[in-house]
Protein backbone atom coordinates (compact mmCIF):
# COMPACT_ATOMS: atom_id res chain seq x y z
CA UNK A 1 0.00 0.00 0.00
CA UNK A 2 2.55 2.43 0.75
CA UNK A 3 4.83 1.49 -1.84
CA UNK A 4 1.98 2.02 -4.08
CA UNK A 5 1.44 5.65 -2.89
CA UNK A 6 5.26 6.11 -3.02
CA UNK A 7 5.05 5.26 -6.89
CA UNK A 8 2.21 7.31 -7.64
CA UNK A 9 3.45 10.05 -5.56
CA UNK A 10 6.89 9.72 -7.08
CA UNK A 11 5.84 9.71 -10.85
CA UNK A 12 3.07 12.66 -10.08
CA UNK A 13 5.75 15.20 -9.50
CA UNK A 14 8.06 13.98 -12.05
CA UNK A 15 5.18 14.16 -14.42
CA UNK A 16 5.00 17.71 -13.64
CA UNK A 17 8.31 18.63 -13.77
CA UNK A 18 8.41 17.62 -17.19
CA UNK A 19 5.31 19.40 -18.31
CA UNK A 20 7.75 22.55 -18.11
CA UNK A 21 9.86 20.90 -20.50
CA UNK A 22 6.51 19.92 -22.71
CA UNK A 23 5.32 23.30 -22.53
CA UNK A 24 8.57 25.26 -23.42
CA UNK A 25 8.78 22.55 -26.87
CA UNK A 26 5.30 23.18 -27.39
CA UNK A 27 5.79 26.74 -26.97
CA UNK A 28 8.21 26.92 -29.88
CA UNK A 29 6.64 24.37 -32.04
CA UNK A 30 3.19 25.75 -32.03
CA UNK A 31 4.73 29.57 -33.13
CA UNK A 32 6.82 27.93 -35.50
CA UNK A 33 3.78 26.08 -37.01
CA UNK A 34 1.61 29.08 -37.28
CA UNK A 35 4.09 31.05 -38.78
CA UNK A 36 4.84 28.67 -41.08
CA UNK A 37 2.74 30.35 -43.87
CA UNK A 38 4.59 33.69 -43.50
CA UNK A 39 8.10 31.83 -43.35
CA UNK A 40 7.43 30.06 -46.48
CA UNK A 41 6.30 33.15 -48.24
CA UNK A 42 9.09 35.89 -46.89
CA UNK A 43 11.94 34.03 -45.47
CA UNK A 44 14.27 36.00 -44.22
CA UNK A 45 13.79 38.90 -45.95
CA UNK A 46 10.86 39.28 -43.27
CA UNK A 47 13.86 40.10 -41.04
CA UNK A 48 15.03 42.87 -43.43
CA UNK A 49 11.75 44.52 -45.23
CA UNK A 50 10.74 47.45 -43.75
CA UNK A 51 7.06 47.60 -45.95
CA UNK A 52 3.93 46.25 -43.49
CA UNK A 53 0.91 46.56 -45.89
CA UNK A 54 -1.91 44.14 -44.40
CA UNK A 55 -4.21 45.62 -47.94
CA UNK A 56 -1.34 44.39 -50.03
CA UNK A 57 -0.16 40.89 -48.04
CA UNK A 58 3.19 42.56 -47.75
CA UNK A 59 4.72 42.45 -44.18
CA UNK A 60 8.01 42.71 -43.04
CA UNK A 61 9.02 42.55 -39.63
CA UNK A 62 12.15 45.07 -39.61
CA UNK A 63 10.29 48.31 -38.76
CA UNK A 64 8.74 46.55 -35.39
CA UNK A 65 12.53 44.71 -34.64
CA UNK A 66 14.16 47.81 -34.84
CA UNK A 67 11.27 49.50 -32.89
CA UNK A 68 11.85 46.78 -30.34
CA UNK A 69 15.81 47.26 -30.35
CA UNK A 70 16.19 50.61 -30.45
CA UNK A 71 13.54 51.46 -27.46
CA UNK A 72 15.67 48.46 -25.42
CA UNK A 73 18.75 50.34 -26.39
CA UNK A 74 17.66 53.87 -25.10
CA UNK A 75 16.12 51.99 -22.19
CA UNK A 76 19.18 50.65 -21.21
CA UNK A 77 21.36 53.98 -21.32
CA UNK A 78 19.16 55.83 -19.52
CA UNK A 79 18.81 53.17 -16.83
CA UNK A 80 22.25 51.30 -16.37
CA UNK A 81 23.65 54.24 -14.90
CA UNK A 82 20.72 55.27 -12.78
CA UNK A 83 20.38 51.50 -11.62
CA UNK A 84 23.65 51.71 -10.75
CA UNK A 85 23.66 54.93 -8.94
CA UNK A 86 20.85 53.65 -6.82
CA UNK A 87 22.99 50.48 -6.06
CA UNK A 88 26.01 52.52 -4.95
CA UNK A 89 24.28 54.82 -2.79
CA UNK A 90 22.17 51.76 -1.34
CA UNK A 91 25.10 49.55 -0.26
CA UNK A 92 27.80 52.08 0.47
CA UNK A 93 26.52 55.71 1.08
CA UNK A 94 22.98 55.63 3.02
CA UNK A 95 22.85 54.71 6.51
CA UNK A 96 21.26 51.83 7.53
CA UNK A 97 17.85 52.89 8.15
CA UNK A 98 17.72 55.39 4.73
CA UNK A 99 18.58 51.96 2.74
CA UNK A 100 15.98 50.06 3.99
CA UNK A 101 13.09 52.51 3.77
CA UNK A 102 14.42 53.30 0.23
CA UNK A 103 15.55 49.48 -0.50
CA UNK A 104 11.95 48.12 0.62
CA UNK A 105 10.32 50.74 -1.58
CA UNK A 106 12.42 49.75 -4.68
CA UNK A 107 11.66 46.05 -4.13
CA UNK A 108 7.38 46.97 -3.94
CA UNK A 109 7.87 49.42 -6.99
CA UNK A 110 9.49 46.51 -9.13
CA UNK A 111 6.15 44.73 -8.39
CA UNK A 112 4.08 47.12 -9.71
CA UNK A 113 1.96 45.64 -13.03
CA UNK A 114 3.73 47.11 -16.02
CA UNK A 115 0.20 48.58 -17.29
CA UNK A 116 0.45 51.98 -14.61
CA UNK A 117 3.63 52.39 -16.13
CA UNK A 118 1.88 52.50 -19.78
CA UNK A 119 -0.92 54.93 -18.52
CA UNK A 120 1.23 57.10 -16.94
CA UNK A 121 3.56 57.39 -19.53
CA UNK A 122 0.54 58.41 -22.01
CA UNK A 123 -1.44 60.36 -19.73
CA UNK A 124 2.06 62.16 -18.09
CA UNK A 125 5.23 62.15 -19.74
CA UNK A 126 3.91 61.78 -23.56
CA UNK A 127 2.09 65.32 -22.94
CA UNK A 128 5.56 66.39 -21.22
CA UNK A 129 7.63 65.22 -23.70
CA UNK A 130 4.98 66.58 -26.44
CA UNK A 131 5.79 70.37 -24.77
CA UNK A 132 9.41 69.75 -24.94
CA UNK A 133 10.15 67.95 -28.57
CA UNK A 134 7.06 68.59 -30.77
CA UNK A 135 5.14 66.53 -32.41
CA UNK A 136 2.32 64.14 -30.53
CA UNK A 137 4.69 62.90 -27.57
CA UNK A 138 4.98 59.83 -29.03
CA UNK A 139 7.49 57.54 -30.10
CA UNK A 140 11.09 55.71 -29.26
CA UNK A 141 12.19 57.99 -26.85
CA UNK A 142 8.90 58.43 -25.01
CA UNK A 143 8.76 54.30 -25.22
CA UNK A 144 12.28 54.18 -24.26
CA UNK A 145 11.68 56.65 -20.94
CA UNK A 146 8.78 54.31 -20.20
CA UNK A 147 10.81 51.42 -20.06
CA UNK A 148 13.82 52.29 -18.45
CA UNK A 149 11.53 53.92 -15.35
CA UNK A 150 9.76 50.07 -14.90
CA UNK A 151 13.42 48.39 -14.69
CA UNK A 152 14.76 50.46 -12.78
CA UNK A 153 13.42 49.16 -9.48
CA UNK A 154 14.10 45.71 -11.01
CA UNK A 155 17.93 46.66 -12.10
CA UNK A 156 18.56 48.49 -8.64
CA UNK A 157 17.71 45.51 -6.72
CA UNK A 158 19.45 43.02 -8.04
CA UNK A 159 22.23 45.25 -8.72
CA UNK A 160 22.67 46.16 -4.87
CA UNK A 161 22.37 42.21 -3.78
CA UNK A 162 25.45 41.84 -6.16
CA UNK A 163 27.63 44.63 -4.65
CA UNK A 164 26.47 43.19 -1.24
CA UNK A 165 27.79 39.97 -1.90
CA UNK A 166 31.78 41.37 -1.79
CA UNK A 167 33.28 40.15 1.39
CA UNK A 168 33.52 42.94 3.82
CA UNK A 169 37.13 41.97 4.67
CA UNK A 170 38.21 42.83 0.97
CA UNK A 171 36.45 46.35 1.21
CA UNK A 172 38.03 46.81 5.00
CA UNK A 173 41.18 45.65 3.52
CA UNK A 174 41.33 48.37 1.05
CA UNK A 175 39.85 50.78 3.50
CA UNK A 176 42.45 49.94 5.62
CA UNK A 177 44.82 50.57 3.32
CA UNK A 178 43.95 54.47 3.03
CA UNK A 179 41.24 54.06 -0.21
CA UNK A 180 38.94 56.57 -0.63
CA UNK A 181 34.80 54.98 -1.36
CA UNK A 182 35.15 55.52 -4.70
CA UNK A 183 38.76 53.62 -5.46
CA UNK A 184 37.22 50.80 -2.83
CA UNK A 185 34.25 50.56 -5.29
CA UNK A 186 36.69 50.61 -8.38
CA UNK A 187 39.18 48.42 -7.69
CA UNK A 188 37.50 46.16 -5.11
CA UNK A 189 33.80 45.99 -5.28
CA UNK A 190 33.00 46.12 -9.15
CA UNK A 191 35.63 43.56 -10.18
CA UNK A 192 34.25 41.38 -7.65
CA UNK A 193 30.27 41.52 -8.89
CA UNK A 194 31.29 42.26 -11.81
CA UNK A 195 29.41 39.31 -13.68
CA UNK A 196 26.80 39.76 -11.25
CA UNK A 197 25.99 43.25 -12.70
CA UNK A 198 26.67 42.43 -16.28
CA UNK A 199 24.24 39.50 -15.80
CA UNK A 200 21.38 41.76 -14.18
CA UNK A 201 21.63 44.25 -16.80
CA UNK A 202 21.12 41.79 -19.50
CA UNK A 203 18.23 40.07 -17.67
CA UNK A 204 16.67 43.56 -17.41
CA UNK A 205 17.51 44.13 -20.61
CA UNK A 206 15.33 40.92 -21.71
CA UNK A 207 12.36 41.87 -19.88
CA UNK A 208 12.57 45.28 -21.56
CA UNK A 209 12.64 43.92 -24.75
CA UNK A 210 9.58 41.92 -24.35
CA UNK A 211 7.39 44.15 -22.50
CA UNK A 212 3.84 44.74 -24.13
CA UNK A 213 2.00 47.18 -21.80
CA UNK A 214 4.31 49.75 -20.49
CA UNK A 215 5.24 50.75 -24.38
CA UNK A 216 1.85 49.86 -26.27
CA UNK A 217 0.40 53.32 -25.22
CA UNK A 218 3.31 55.72 -25.91
CA UNK A 219 5.04 53.49 -29.33
CA UNK A 220 2.39 55.85 -31.68
CA UNK A 221 2.39 52.56 -33.46
CA UNK A 222 3.14 53.49 -36.85
CA UNK A 223 4.55 50.82 -39.28
CA UNK A 224 7.55 52.69 -40.56
CA UNK A 225 11.15 53.22 -39.29
CA UNK A 226 10.80 56.58 -37.58
CA UNK A 227 12.95 59.66 -38.90
CA UNK A 228 13.66 60.03 -35.44
CA UNK A 229 13.53 58.89 -32.36
CA UNK A 230 11.04 61.31 -31.12
CA UNK A 231 8.05 60.25 -34.31
CA UNK A 232 5.67 57.57 -33.68
CA UNK A 233 7.48 53.80 -34.29
CA UNK A 234 5.98 50.14 -32.99
CA UNK A 235 7.70 47.56 -31.72
CA UNK A 236 7.31 43.53 -31.77
CA UNK A 237 5.13 43.56 -28.57
CA UNK A 238 2.96 46.31 -29.25
CA UNK A 239 2.32 45.17 -33.11
CA UNK A 240 1.04 41.99 -31.61
CA UNK A 241 -1.10 43.59 -28.85
CA UNK A 242 -3.06 46.16 -31.42
CA UNK A 243 -3.25 43.66 -34.30
CA UNK A 244 -3.53 40.47 -33.14
CA UNK A 245 -7.83 40.54 -33.02
CA UNK A 246 -7.53 42.77 -36.48
CA UNK A 247 -5.65 39.83 -38.59
CA UNK A 248 -8.43 38.91 -41.34
CA UNK A 249 -5.96 36.95 -43.62
CA UNK A 250 -3.68 33.76 -43.26
CA UNK A 251 -0.79 35.67 -44.02
CA UNK A 252 -1.44 38.73 -41.94
CA UNK A 253 -2.43 36.09 -39.05
CA UNK A 254 1.02 34.06 -39.96
CA UNK A 255 3.27 36.93 -40.00
CA UNK A 256 2.46 38.29 -36.20
CA UNK A 257 3.12 34.70 -34.90
CA UNK A 258 6.63 34.83 -37.11
CA UNK A 259 7.29 37.98 -35.22
CA UNK A 260 5.82 36.10 -31.60
CA UNK A 261 8.37 33.65 -32.65
CA UNK A 262 11.28 35.73 -33.10
CA UNK A 263 11.15 37.98 -29.91
CA UNK A 264 10.87 34.55 -28.48
CA UNK A 265 13.98 33.60 -29.89
CA UNK A 266 15.53 36.50 -29.28
CA UNK A 267 14.35 36.99 -25.78
CA UNK A 268 14.82 33.35 -25.05
CA UNK A 269 18.99 34.04 -26.07
CA UNK A 270 19.28 37.22 -23.76
CA UNK A 271 18.12 35.53 -20.74
CA UNK A 272 20.09 32.35 -21.29
CA UNK A 273 22.91 34.55 -22.04
CA UNK A 274 22.57 36.20 -18.88
CA UNK A 275 21.55 33.17 -16.61
CA UNK A 276 24.51 30.81 -17.92
CA UNK A 277 27.34 33.54 -18.69
CA UNK A 278 26.96 35.52 -16.04
CA UNK A 279 24.61 34.76 -12.89
CA UNK A 280 26.13 30.98 -12.76
CA UNK A 281 29.28 32.19 -11.40
CA UNK A 282 27.51 34.26 -8.82
CA UNK A 283 24.97 31.40 -7.59
CA UNK A 284 27.78 29.10 -7.74
CA UNK A 285 29.76 31.41 -5.49
CA UNK A 286 26.92 31.75 -3.15
CA UNK A 287 26.11 27.99 -2.38
CA UNK B 1 46.63 70.19 -6.60
CA UNK B 2 48.46 67.30 -4.79
CA UNK B 3 47.00 64.25 -5.67
CA UNK B 4 45.76 63.21 -2.57
CA UNK B 5 43.33 65.85 -2.69
CA UNK B 6 42.83 65.08 -6.48
CA UNK B 7 41.89 61.37 -4.96
CA UNK B 8 39.15 63.55 -2.45
CA UNK B 9 37.72 65.70 -4.62
CA UNK B 10 37.20 62.90 -7.47
CA UNK B 11 35.49 60.82 -4.93
CA UNK B 12 33.03 63.55 -3.76
CA UNK B 13 32.13 64.10 -7.49
CA UNK B 14 31.57 60.35 -7.95
CA UNK B 15 29.65 59.93 -4.74
CA UNK B 16 27.85 63.04 -5.76
CA UNK B 17 26.69 61.73 -9.26
CA UNK B 18 25.39 58.42 -7.42
CA UNK B 19 23.02 60.26 -4.73
CA UNK B 20 21.93 62.41 -7.42
CA UNK B 21 21.56 59.53 -9.95
CA UNK B 22 19.41 57.61 -7.30
CA UNK B 23 17.18 61.18 -6.24
CA UNK B 24 16.49 61.26 -9.91
CA UNK B 25 15.26 57.88 -9.80
CA UNK B 26 13.39 57.90 -7.04
CA UNK B 27 11.50 60.60 -8.17
CA UNK B 28 10.10 59.83 -11.12
CA UNK B 29 9.12 56.42 -9.52
CA UNK B 30 7.49 58.41 -6.70
CA UNK B 31 5.66 60.84 -9.20
CA UNK B 32 4.02 57.73 -10.88
CA UNK B 33 3.38 56.66 -7.46
CA UNK B 34 1.87 59.98 -6.23
CA UNK B 35 0.00 59.95 -9.54
CA UNK B 36 -1.79 56.41 -9.15
CA UNK B 37 -2.71 57.43 -5.63
CA UNK B 38 -3.92 60.78 -6.61
CA UNK B 39 -5.89 59.56 -9.66
CA UNK B 40 -7.11 56.46 -8.57
CA UNK B 41 -8.50 58.00 -5.26
CA UNK B 42 -10.38 60.34 -6.83
CA UNK B 43 -11.98 57.78 -9.19
CA UNK B 44 -12.98 55.44 -6.42
CA UNK B 45 -16.14 55.19 -4.98
CA UNK B 46 -19.18 52.41 -3.98
CA UNK B 47 -19.99 52.61 -7.76
CA UNK B 48 -17.37 50.93 -9.17
CA UNK B 49 -17.70 47.80 -6.51
CA UNK B 50 -21.39 47.36 -7.17
CA UNK B 51 -22.44 48.37 -11.17
CA UNK B 52 -21.04 47.08 -13.85
CA UNK B 53 -19.57 48.76 -16.98
CA UNK B 54 -21.38 51.01 -18.86
CA UNK B 55 -21.20 52.83 -22.31
CA UNK B 56 -19.28 56.16 -21.44
CA UNK B 57 -21.35 59.08 -20.08
CA UNK B 58 -23.89 56.80 -18.66
CA UNK B 59 -24.48 56.38 -14.98
CA UNK B 60 -24.04 54.46 -12.58
CA UNK B 61 -21.77 52.65 -14.28
CA UNK B 62 -18.37 50.63 -12.08
CA UNK B 63 -16.37 47.72 -12.79
CA UNK B 64 -18.02 45.17 -10.82
CA UNK B 65 -17.81 42.36 -13.96
CA UNK B 66 -14.24 43.36 -14.39
CA UNK B 67 -13.32 42.79 -10.75
CA UNK B 68 -15.52 39.48 -10.25
CA UNK B 69 -13.68 38.13 -13.59
CA UNK B 70 -10.28 39.39 -12.55
CA UNK B 71 -11.07 37.24 -9.45
CA UNK B 72 -12.37 34.30 -11.05
CA UNK B 73 -8.78 34.53 -13.90
CA UNK B 74 -6.56 34.71 -10.82
CA UNK B 75 -8.28 32.64 -8.40
CA UNK B 76 -8.44 29.47 -11.33
CA UNK B 77 -5.31 30.16 -12.52
CA UNK B 78 -4.02 29.72 -8.65
CA UNK B 79 -6.12 26.92 -8.43
CA UNK B 80 -4.35 24.78 -11.23
CA UNK B 81 -1.11 26.15 -11.20
CA UNK B 82 -0.24 26.10 -7.58
CA UNK B 83 -0.62 22.23 -7.03
CA UNK B 84 1.44 22.22 -10.83
CA UNK B 85 4.18 23.74 -9.29
CA UNK B 86 3.85 22.75 -6.11
CA UNK B 87 4.36 19.01 -7.33
CA UNK B 88 6.82 19.50 -9.75
CA UNK B 89 9.18 21.48 -7.20
CA UNK B 90 8.93 18.69 -5.13
CA UNK B 91 10.31 16.47 -7.79
CA UNK B 92 13.83 18.82 -8.30
CA UNK B 93 14.60 18.82 -4.49
CA UNK B 94 13.38 15.66 -3.28
CA UNK B 95 13.65 13.25 -6.06
CA UNK B 96 15.81 15.50 -8.07
CA UNK B 97 18.53 16.79 -5.89
CA UNK B 98 21.60 19.06 -6.69
CA UNK B 99 22.95 16.74 -8.51
CA UNK B 100 20.61 15.38 -11.38
CA UNK B 101 21.17 16.82 -14.76
CA UNK B 102 17.24 16.74 -15.66
CA UNK B 103 16.39 18.73 -12.33
CA UNK B 104 19.07 21.10 -13.46
CA UNK B 105 17.79 21.57 -16.66
CA UNK B 106 14.19 22.19 -15.78
CA UNK B 107 15.68 24.74 -13.10
CA UNK B 108 17.53 26.46 -15.97
CA UNK B 109 14.14 26.36 -18.16
CA UNK B 110 12.17 27.77 -15.57
CA UNK B 111 14.03 30.65 -15.16
CA UNK B 112 13.98 31.11 -18.54
CA UNK B 113 10.06 30.53 -18.78
CA UNK B 114 9.46 33.21 -15.74
CA UNK B 115 10.95 36.01 -17.89
CA UNK B 116 9.51 35.00 -21.90
CA UNK B 117 7.46 38.29 -23.16
CA UNK B 118 4.10 37.40 -21.25
CA UNK B 119 2.37 38.16 -24.88
CA UNK B 120 4.19 35.56 -26.58
CA UNK B 121 2.22 33.31 -24.07
CA UNK B 122 -0.74 34.64 -24.92
CA UNK B 123 -0.34 34.21 -28.82
CA UNK B 124 0.66 30.30 -27.84
CA UNK B 125 -2.33 29.84 -26.20
CA UNK B 126 -4.55 31.54 -28.98
CA UNK B 127 -3.41 29.46 -31.08
CA UNK B 128 -4.22 25.98 -29.40
CA UNK B 129 -6.99 27.27 -27.63
CA UNK B 130 -9.01 30.31 -28.98
CA UNK B 131 -8.49 30.16 -32.74
CA UNK B 132 -9.89 25.55 -32.98
CA UNK B 133 -12.78 26.67 -30.99
CA UNK B 134 -13.42 30.11 -32.61
CA UNK B 135 -13.91 32.47 -29.75
CA UNK B 136 -12.22 34.19 -26.88
CA UNK B 137 -12.90 32.18 -23.68
CA UNK B 138 -12.16 32.34 -19.66
CA UNK B 139 -10.28 29.08 -20.00
CA UNK B 140 -7.99 30.32 -22.34
CA UNK B 141 -7.01 33.60 -20.20
CA UNK B 142 -6.46 30.89 -16.88
CA UNK B 143 -4.23 28.51 -19.61
CA UNK B 144 -2.12 31.65 -20.36
CA UNK B 145 -2.06 32.61 -16.71
CA UNK B 146 -1.03 29.04 -15.64
CA UNK B 147 1.41 28.84 -18.18
CA UNK B 148 3.27 31.94 -16.44
CA UNK B 149 2.66 30.85 -12.95
CA UNK B 150 4.00 27.21 -13.19
CA UNK B 151 7.63 28.21 -13.39
CA UNK B 152 7.20 30.89 -10.74
CA UNK B 153 5.94 28.64 -8.02
CA UNK B 154 8.31 25.71 -8.99
CA UNK B 155 10.99 27.59 -8.32
CA UNK B 156 10.25 29.10 -4.96
CA UNK B 157 8.78 25.80 -4.09
CA UNK B 158 11.95 23.82 -5.09
CA UNK B 159 13.91 26.70 -2.81
CA UNK B 160 11.86 26.69 -0.03
CA UNK B 161 12.13 22.41 0.40
CA UNK B 162 16.17 22.51 0.37
CA UNK B 163 16.32 24.75 2.91
CA UNK B 164 14.40 21.95 5.17
CA UNK B 165 17.65 20.32 7.23
CA UNK B 166 18.31 16.70 5.96
CA UNK B 167 18.47 15.54 9.80
CA UNK B 168 14.82 15.89 9.71
CA UNK B 169 14.31 13.79 6.69
CA UNK B 170 16.41 10.88 7.90
CA UNK B 171 14.52 10.93 11.31
CA UNK B 172 11.14 10.39 9.40
CA UNK B 173 12.77 7.93 7.13
CA UNK B 174 14.50 6.64 10.46
CA UNK B 175 11.04 6.04 12.15
CA UNK B 176 9.75 4.18 8.69
CA UNK B 177 7.92 6.58 7.27
CA UNK B 178 7.42 6.38 3.41
CA UNK B 179 8.95 8.83 1.10
CA UNK B 180 5.79 10.42 0.36
CA UNK B 181 4.54 10.57 4.04
CA UNK B 182 8.07 12.00 4.68
CA UNK B 183 7.43 14.62 1.90
CA UNK B 184 3.85 15.98 2.90
CA UNK B 185 4.14 15.28 6.59
CA UNK B 186 7.58 16.83 7.56
CA UNK B 187 9.32 18.56 4.61
CA UNK B 188 5.95 20.63 3.31
CA UNK B 189 5.45 21.27 7.02
CA UNK B 190 9.01 22.76 7.53
CA UNK B 191 8.74 24.65 4.33
CA UNK B 192 4.81 25.76 5.31
CA UNK B 193 5.82 29.68 5.74
CA UNK B 194 8.32 29.84 2.78
CA UNK B 195 5.97 28.02 0.29
CA UNK B 196 2.84 30.05 1.31
CA UNK B 197 4.93 33.30 0.95
CA UNK B 198 6.12 31.92 -2.48
CA UNK B 199 2.61 31.42 -3.28
CA UNK B 200 1.22 34.29 -2.21
CA UNK B 201 4.13 36.49 -4.37
CA UNK B 202 3.25 34.29 -7.58
CA UNK B 203 -0.53 35.56 -7.40
CA UNK B 204 0.52 39.05 -7.16
CA UNK B 205 3.15 38.25 -10.13
CA UNK B 206 -0.08 36.94 -12.44
CA UNK B 207 -2.86 39.21 -11.15
CA UNK B 208 -1.10 42.32 -13.11
CA UNK B 209 -0.56 40.58 -16.00
CA UNK B 210 -2.59 42.26 -19.59
CA UNK B 211 -0.74 41.34 -22.35
CA UNK B 212 -1.27 37.23 -21.97
CA UNK B 213 -5.31 37.96 -21.53
CA UNK B 214 -5.98 40.06 -24.68
CA UNK B 215 -6.75 37.88 -26.71
CA UNK B 216 -7.10 34.86 -24.86
CA UNK B 217 -10.40 35.87 -21.93
CA UNK B 218 -10.52 39.13 -24.10
CA UNK B 219 -13.22 41.24 -22.21
CA UNK B 220 -16.69 41.46 -21.96
CA UNK B 221 -18.86 44.37 -20.83
CA UNK B 222 -21.40 42.50 -19.20
CA UNK B 223 -21.68 40.38 -15.71
CA UNK B 224 -20.05 36.78 -16.87
CA UNK B 225 -18.91 33.98 -14.72
CA UNK B 226 -18.94 31.86 -18.08
CA UNK B 227 -15.27 30.38 -18.70
CA UNK B 228 -16.35 29.18 -22.32
CA UNK B 229 -16.86 32.96 -23.24
CA UNK B 230 -15.04 36.25 -23.02
CA UNK B 231 -14.61 37.44 -19.75
CA UNK B 232 -13.71 41.01 -18.23
CA UNK B 233 -10.61 41.37 -16.20
CA UNK B 234 -9.52 44.66 -14.61
CA UNK B 235 -5.94 44.54 -16.45
CA UNK B 236 -7.96 44.57 -19.94
CA UNK B 237 -10.43 46.89 -19.11
CA UNK B 238 -7.57 49.30 -17.79
CA UNK B 239 -6.25 48.77 -21.63
CA UNK B 240 -9.43 49.61 -22.96
CA UNK B 241 -10.51 52.40 -20.88
CA UNK B 242 -7.06 54.26 -21.32
CA UNK B 243 -6.98 54.18 -24.93
CA UNK B 244 -10.50 55.59 -25.00
CA UNK B 245 -11.21 59.01 -25.40
CA UNK B 246 -14.05 59.20 -22.84
CA UNK B 247 -13.19 61.57 -19.77
CA UNK B 248 -15.31 59.19 -17.36
CA UNK B 249 -14.00 55.70 -19.08
CA UNK B 250 -9.72 57.22 -18.18
CA UNK B 251 -10.99 57.66 -14.44
CA UNK B 252 -12.72 54.65 -14.61
CA UNK B 253 -9.23 52.94 -15.67
CA UNK B 254 -7.34 54.69 -12.91
CA UNK B 255 -9.35 53.62 -10.40
CA UNK B 256 -8.86 49.80 -11.43
CA UNK B 257 -5.52 50.75 -11.88
CA UNK B 258 -5.32 51.78 -8.03
CA UNK B 259 -7.15 48.35 -6.97
CA UNK B 260 -4.96 46.35 -8.85
CA UNK B 261 -1.80 48.03 -7.69
CA UNK B 262 -3.15 47.62 -3.87
CA UNK B 263 -3.90 44.26 -4.15
CA UNK B 264 -0.22 43.59 -5.51
CA UNK B 265 1.60 45.97 -3.29
CA UNK B 266 -0.51 44.36 -0.18
CA UNK B 267 0.36 40.60 -1.22
CA UNK B 268 3.74 41.25 -1.17
CA UNK B 269 3.84 43.54 2.09
CA UNK B 270 2.30 40.54 4.03
CA UNK B 271 4.45 38.10 2.47
CA UNK B 272 7.43 40.52 3.22
CA UNK B 273 6.19 40.16 6.85
CA UNK B 274 5.41 36.49 7.31
CA UNK B 275 8.69 36.12 6.20
CA UNK B 276 10.46 38.75 8.44
CA UNK B 277 8.11 36.78 11.11
CA UNK B 278 9.72 33.26 10.75
CA UNK B 279 13.25 34.97 10.62
CA UNK B 280 12.22 36.41 14.16
CA UNK B 281 11.52 32.77 15.65
CA UNK B 282 14.58 31.45 14.97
Amino acid sequence: MNRTLDIIFHNTTRFFALSVLVVLGALFFVLFNEAKPAIDAFGLEFLTNSKWAPNMEIFGGYPAIYGSIVSTIIAMAIATPIAIGIAIFLSELAPPWLAYIVGMAIELLAAIPSIIYGMWGLFYLAPLLRDIWGGNGLGLATAGIVLSIMILPFMAAITRDAMKTTPAILKESAYGMGATRWEVLKDVVIPYVKSGIIGSIILALGRAIGETMAVTFVMGNAHKIPDSIFKPATSIPVTLANEFTEADTDLYYSSLFYLALILLVISFTVIAIAKFWFLRNLQEQKV
Amino acid sequence: MTLQERRILLNKVIMILSTTAALLGIIFLFWIIAVLFYKGFTALNLNIFVHDMAPPGREPSGLRNALVGQLILVLGASAIGVPIGVLAGTYLSEYGGKKSRLARLIRDISDIMMSTPSIVIGAFIYAILVAPMGHFRGWAGIAALVVMMIPIVLRTTDDMLQLVPGSLREAAIALGAPKYKMIIQVVYRGAKTGMLTGILLSIARIAGETAPLLFTSFSNNFYSTDLNNPIASLTVTMYNYATSPYEDWIDQGWAAALILALFVLGANIIGRIIIRKRKGEH
